[in-house]
């Protein structure tokens, strides 16, 4: 697979789904099964990424700069700060970490 | 949205406006972010641009090229499924939103109206229109939000992502940190419940302890497994409803 085949299946299976729901009948989200396992799911998922990104390092696991900048990430999100906000601010505790060599 | 005769906007409809602007320019400056990190992962400046303007679901799209940056083509197709489980929740959001943008100014349904909503179903015009009670700031909502975050989103990815290209190393930026951030800060308001926050620890603890054994774009994957097995039994989901 190429990674411009990849980037097309998951995009127009992504824009599949959003077409799905418009020709799905409502009464299915009144089932409250599938309508809780969408939410978790959404949650798990990100989660999962939250922290595969932060410790993970191919198929290692690995303590670095991400950490200390993903708790400061953690303690604006706490105090509401917008998204752009809380994104910049981890990447500049990482980088300074790294520029000043106390962190990997 | 072409009738030439309309009334003046009434409070709740200028504040549909005004809420779908503020969040359509909050939500596309942080484009920059995704488009810096696609090219970070291996993506080019116009694969980086298809993922906005075809997939447009930017937790999917951060997804993908988080599976991409970890683990390369090998990953794609635990890419693919990381994206497509995540754009899952846009099913729900269409369903919901079917019978208030389905309705245009004149009262009629159409169904060209439903086709050119769709690619517009995303958290945050589904969360501005339903913020309002009245169909039509309902409909402004949606429209000014998801038509505005597209623009914006789009042009902030092509900044973002020739950007990255002139960045070089992106661990020395910090990039890898702030795709953690992105996460973390899209996670953040789904953990309203006492049920969600023990998914969403779970899941994490999984995903890090199965990372030595499993190819990149797995663990994610694996993780997964939490949300169907406590969503199915409705486990914590009880004492949740009581505690409201």
């Amino acid at each position: 697979m190429t990674l411009w085949t990849a980037i097309l299946i998951a995009a127009i299976a992504c824009v599949a789904l959003k077409l799905a729901g418009y020709l799905t009948p409502p009464e299915w989200l009144e089932r409250e099964r599938p309508a809780r396992i969408t939410d978790l799911l959404t949650v798990a998922l990100l989660a999962a990424l939250v922290a595969v990104q932060t410790v993970g390092a191919g198929m290692a696991v690995t303590l670095d700069a991400r950490v200390p900048a993903l708790l400061v990430a953690g303690a604006l999100l706490w105090r509401r700060a917008p998204f752009i906000v809380v994104v910049l601010a981890a990447a500049v505790v990482a980088a300074v970490l790294r520029a000043l060599g106390w962190a990997a | 949205m072409s009738s030439t005769v309309r009334p003046a906007l009434n409070a709740e409809e200028r504040s549909a406006w005004r809420q779908g602007v503020a969040v359509s320019v909050a939500t596309g400056a942080y484009g920059v972010s995704f488009g810096a990190l696609s090219v970070a992962a291996g993506l080019d400046v116009w694969q980086t641009c298809v993922l906005s303007l075809l997939m447009f679901t930017g937790g999917s799209q951060f997804a993908f090229i988080g599976v991409i940056a970890s683990g390369g083509l090998a990953a794609a197709p635990a890419a693919i499924a990381s994206a497509v489980l995540l754009g899952a929740r846009n099913v729900a959001y269409a369903i919901r939103m079917n019978p208030v943008v389905a309705v245009g100014p004149d009262g009629a349904v159409s169904w060209w109206r439903r086709l050119a909503a769709a690619q517009f179903t995303i958290d945050e015009s589904v969360a501005v229109s339903l913020a309002h009670i009245e169909p039509r700031a309902r409909r402004i909502g949606f429209w000014v939000t998801g038509i505005g975050i597209y623009l914006l989103w789009n042009l902030s990815t092509l900044a973002g992502a020739l950007l990255g290209d002139v960045l070089g190393d992106v661990r020395a930026y910090g990039l890898d940190a702030a795709a953690a951030a992105a996460f973390l800060a899209l996670l953040w308001p789904r953990l309203r419940s006492r049920q969600a926050i023990a998914v969403g620890a779970a899941a994490a603890v999984v995903a890090a302890a199965v990372t030595p054994w499993l190819m990149p774009g797995l663990p994610v994957l694996i993780a997964a497994v939490v949300a169907v097995v406590v969503g199915w039994t409705d486990w914590l989901g009880r004492r949740d409803r009581a505690r409201r």
